[in-house]
């Protein structure tokens, strides 16, 4: 559609805009993974805008150090149990919201909106208070079910504007044609609202793994997150700033390949189905 | 008040087109008369909404040229042509009233806004908004939303053509009928030349002076609903118009005569077809409406299978030779059992070649 | 909009997230009304104490420093972040090989663990050897966000813009690419201009996701804390103590639970009431 375009075309001056903000975006990010290939001496010998004795050394480290790379794979197995929690206890629930109407609906949902707006520190001590009573302080589970106090919610609403979305003959005709309840929302309903499912399941990961407070509140040794780890570097080892980018760097890696796989559905996807 | 002409037009959405199979139109020659009620039919995909970009700027030929009264203006920007358009489903800005919707485009165009007030008065009255005309654009049904688009088209007094993309997609049946009668009507009372764009032939038929068929990127034939019907210059139009279509069954050319698996017919257009296509490779084809073949006591043996009763008339459906044959007949007719002869009336059936009426060369 | 049938054995169907959640927010949430109207010395032995510590909290000029500076950093990043975003959706082109490409480098930052994004902030910006600090002075600007309260509202503005505007600019440009391109023609056809295509189309289509857009921004920049706290500790002194940065203070520093509590309550509340008004006016709006 070559000249229609011409509508929405937009001035090449204009088109700068997207370019410098994305270099602003790049800026900071560099300069984190400038500092990881410095040396501790370099990095506080002063100002350079390369690495002048590029090194490994940080990254040799992370990835000899047990203690550093656990802290990686225990963020990451939270953060994927609670995405898989969170999304599958939703699908019932936000089909029971767009679908039914019952007593109370209207003001379970708002209530399950709620618990977005509460706030990770407010919650930060009762939830070790709570997770060391029942006996899970510093294991996964707990803090992927912490996760779920905000995730849960989020998903709830992604997956209620898609589905809604969805017409009810869909439903209908999957009756009709015989197919059981379970039959028909496994086969038929989730793949129609597939792009909502990886949409969900895109924001539970990555609100998931960018919360600090609760994960760090909730481990100490055997599921130490990545967060708790990292604030290592800065008291008992020292000020190591070089190791403290360098693990800093690897934990963008995650984040890029989940993006790298929604791609497509950015576009469209981040209307959360309510366009 | 405008004649506006196409010239050679040639568009193609690819970069750089190679065959003719990469153009959405093909080849397009046609001028539309000032004032004229004109559709254009065909199927989907065909390239009539394409010819309607290109009318109204929104697209730029891959070359050709758009004269409107003689000027070109191939070139010139969208908003400089004066053109309105509606489009399939309602355009409206909802956050305005209906009034400030039908304002919009003489605001944009810096009309005084006295002159403002008496026109959007004038143009709500014609098409029945004047009931809650402050109300939000957003509130009204779809068809009242239309009259919106539609609306806005009409209070400009400087649009030198109309322009309709399908209008009735989204309207319900019964709105369907009122619409299309409003339309007729305001064609009548603003004289403005109007091109409307649909692939359905009721509406096409109804609403136009001339009607042109398109198909495959080209303008097959134009003509007043009469000419189509009576003479198609195709066999796309022989089959695209009409309930059912135009009964088409492939020939040989055998010396002078035209033979149909073995039998010959009489063509309206045998002499000129025959001579202009002798030493070609021509796929030979005869065409027939349904509703001139009649049973005789002669003719081309045929069985019959199925009788539809369609309430003013029956349609016949007869085989000869695996060959399916439709014919009208009427509602009383008696229709003979098992097997009959029909016979084709000879100022009806034409040759095709090609696709083409035979002796008559293809348009482009 | 579907027509919902009413059943209510749907409830079935809610009833695993109600109880996940509810484990989550309600015993939590028990915990800190016990603490904030009661005192306690240990060993589960509570006294009684009303409303005391709610008093005390409403009227400690801490609190309300605290609350005046979370009001003034969440206006700012708003009012930074929605515009900016907007224009940068706006700018972006419809389709094309790029888009994909700047969308993923744009959702980057979003993806980032908000201790890295303080840390890196941290880094980015240290006066002597980080490239932004280090760019600031050798032009001759005066700039230590450890040491001047002003360098360091910049850079935690800067550093939120950094992290957040992204989400504004991927939910406006998801809203934006919804709008058919007949909407585009039609007006071209009227003959508006461009502030008018984007009054009058492009912003009403907008709306919802924008609406969103906003409540999350306002959330979670009320909510504001690990980043805060890598960065910049609340400092110097409390120039950049927002509330959840207090009442870590409060609550973990002081050991001061029953206030802290008292202040977790008043702070959800807020959160709450602000939301929900702002939801309220805007559902009103699109009623009419």
């Amino acid at each position: 559609m070559r000249n229609s375009n011409r509508s929405v075309s937009i001035p090449l001056h204009q088109r700068l805009v997207p370019a410098v903000y994305i270099l602003f975006l790049m800026l900071p990010i560099y300069w984190l993974l400038s500092m990881s290939f410095k040396t501790t001496n370099e990095i506080l010998g002063g100002f350079s805008f390369f690495p002048q004795d590029f090194t490994l050394e940080n990254y040799m480290e992370i990835f000899t150090d047990p203690t550093w790379y656990r802290g990686y794979l225990n963020s990451i197995t939270y953060v994927v149990i609670n995405t898989v929690i969170s999304v599958t206890v939703a699908l019932p629930a936000a089909y029971a919201f767009s679908r039914y109407r019952f007593l109370g609906d209207k003001h379970l949902f708002f209530w399950l909106l709620t618990n977005r707006m509460a706030p990770p520190a407010v919650f930060a001590l009762p939830f070790f208070q709570l997770y060391a009573a029942i006996d899970l302080y510093d294991t996964h589970i707990a803090v992927a079910l912490a996760h779920c106090l905000f995730n849960i919610p989020l998903a709830v609403w992604i997956l209620e504007g898609f589905m809604s979305g969805v017409p009810k003959q869909l439903d209908e005709m999957a009756y009709i044609d015989g197919y059981s309840f379970p039959q028909f929302f496994v086969r038929i309903f989730m793949p129609a609202i597939a792009s909502g499912i990886g949409v969900a399941a895109f924001f539970c990961f990555m609100y998931s793994w960018v919360e600090m407070l609760l994960s760090k509140t909730l481990t100490s040794v055997a599921a130490k997150s990545i967060a708790a780890t990292m604030t290592r570097t800065a008291s008992t080892a020292g000020y190591e700033l070089g190791l403290l980018a360098a693990a800093g760097a690897l934990t963008i890696i995650p984040g890029a390949i989940v993006i790298y796989f929604v791609r497509n559905y950015i576009a469209r996807g981040f209307s959360l189905g309510r366009v | 008040m405008t004649k506006i002409a196409l010239q050679n037009i040639r568009h193609s959405y690819l970069g750089s087109p190679q065959t003719d199979g990469d153009f959405a139109i093909k080849h397009i020659n046609t001028v539309f008369e000032d004032g004229g009620a004109y559709a254009l039919l065909g199927p989907s995909g065909c390239g009539k909404t394409t010819l309607l970009g290109i009318v109204s700027g929104l697209i730029s030929p891959t070359s050709g040229r758009i004269l409107f009264d003689g000027e070109d203006i191939t070139r010139v920007d969208t908003i400089h042509r004066h053109i309105a358009q509606v489009f399939q489903f309602p355009v409206i800005y909802d956050t305005m009233t209906v009034f400030d919707n039908l304002a919009f485009p003489l605001r944009n165009r810096k009309v005084p806004e006295s002159d403002i007030k008496a026109r959007v008065l004038d143009v709500a009255k014609m098409l029945d908004l004047e009931e809650g005309i402050h109300r939000r654009a957003a509130s009204l049904t779809v068809d009242g939303k239309q009259k919106i688009s539609l609306g806005r088209g009409l209070v400009r007094e400087d649009v030198n053509v109309m322009m309709f993309d399908e209008p009735l997609t989204v309207i319900d049946q019964n709105m369907k009928w009122e619409l299309r009668s409003k339309l007729k009507e305001l064609h009548q009372n603003v004289r403005t030349t109007m091109i409307y764009v649909t692939h359905d032939q009721t509406e096409a038929l109804t609403f136009a002076d001339e009607v042109l068929v398109m198909y495959e990127g080209r303008v097959v034939q134009s003509g007043t609903p009469v000419e189509l019907f009576e003479k198609p210059r195709h066999t796309f139009v022989g089959y695209f118009i009409g309930s059912p279509g135009m009964n088409i069954f492939p020939c040989q050319i055998s010396g002078e005569t035209v033979e149909f698996s073995g039998l010959p017919i009489e063509c309206d257009n045998q002499i000129q077809g025959i001579r202009s296509l002798q030493d070609s490779q021509a796929i030979t084809e005869i065409g027939i409406r349904p509703e001139y073949v009649r049973f005789s006591n002669q003719g081309i043996p045929v069985r019959i299978c199925r009788v539809d009763d369609l309430g003013r008339h029956q349609l016949v459906h007869v085989e000869h030779e695996h060959h399916a044959i439709k014919l009208i007949c009427p509602e009383d007719a008696p229709i003979p059992e098992g097997s009959a002869c029909v016979r084709f009336e000879k100022s009806r059936t034409f040759l095709y070649a090609d696709k083409w009426l035979a002796g008559e060369g293809s348009q482009s | 909009m579907i027509n919902k049938t009413i059943r209510q054995s749907a409830w079935l169907f809610v009833v695993p997230v109600v109880l996940l959640v509810a484990f989550n927010a309600l015993i939590p949430l028990m915990t800190v009304v016990n603490y904030a109207f009661q005192e306690t010395f240990g060993d589960n032995v509570f006294f009684w104490e009303g409303l005391t510590w709610f008093e005390q909290v409403l009227n400690s000029d801490r609190f309300h420093d605290a609350f005046l500076r979370q009001i003034m950093f969440t206006s700012i990043i708003l009012l930074i972040e929605v515009p900016l975003g907007i224009a940068i959706a706006l700018s972006m082109p419809r389709k094309g090989p790029w888009v994909s490409v700047c969308l993923v480098l744009m959702a980057l930052p979003l993806l980032i663990p908000w201790n890295v994004v303080g840390a890196m902030w941290n880094i980015f910006a240290l006066p002597d050897i980080g490239l932004l600090g280090y760019s600031l002075n050798s032009m001759g600007i005066d700039y230590n966000f450890t040491q001047q309260p002003i360098s360091a509202w910049a850079t935690m503005i800067l550093m939120d813009v950094w992290h957040w505007t992204s989400l504004v600019v991927l939910l406006a440009y998801a809203g934006l690419t919804a709008i058919p391109e007949a909407y585009y023609q039609a007006a071209r056809i009227d003959g508006a201009s461009k502030w008018a295509v984007f009054k009058w189309i492009q912003l009403p289509k907008m709306k919802r996701v924008l609406t969103i857009a906003i409540l999350l921004r306002f959330m979670d920049s009320f909510m504001i804390y690990t980043e805060l706290i890598v960065l910049t500790g609340g400092g110097p002194g409390n120039s950049t103590t927002l509330l959840s940065i207090d009442l870590v203070k409060l609550a973990l520093g002081q050991f001061d639970l029953g206030p802290a509590a008292a202040m977790s309550l008043i702070y959800f509340f807020i959160v709450l009431l602000i939301c929900w008004v702002f939801y309220t006016l805007m559902m009103k709006n699109e009623k009419q």
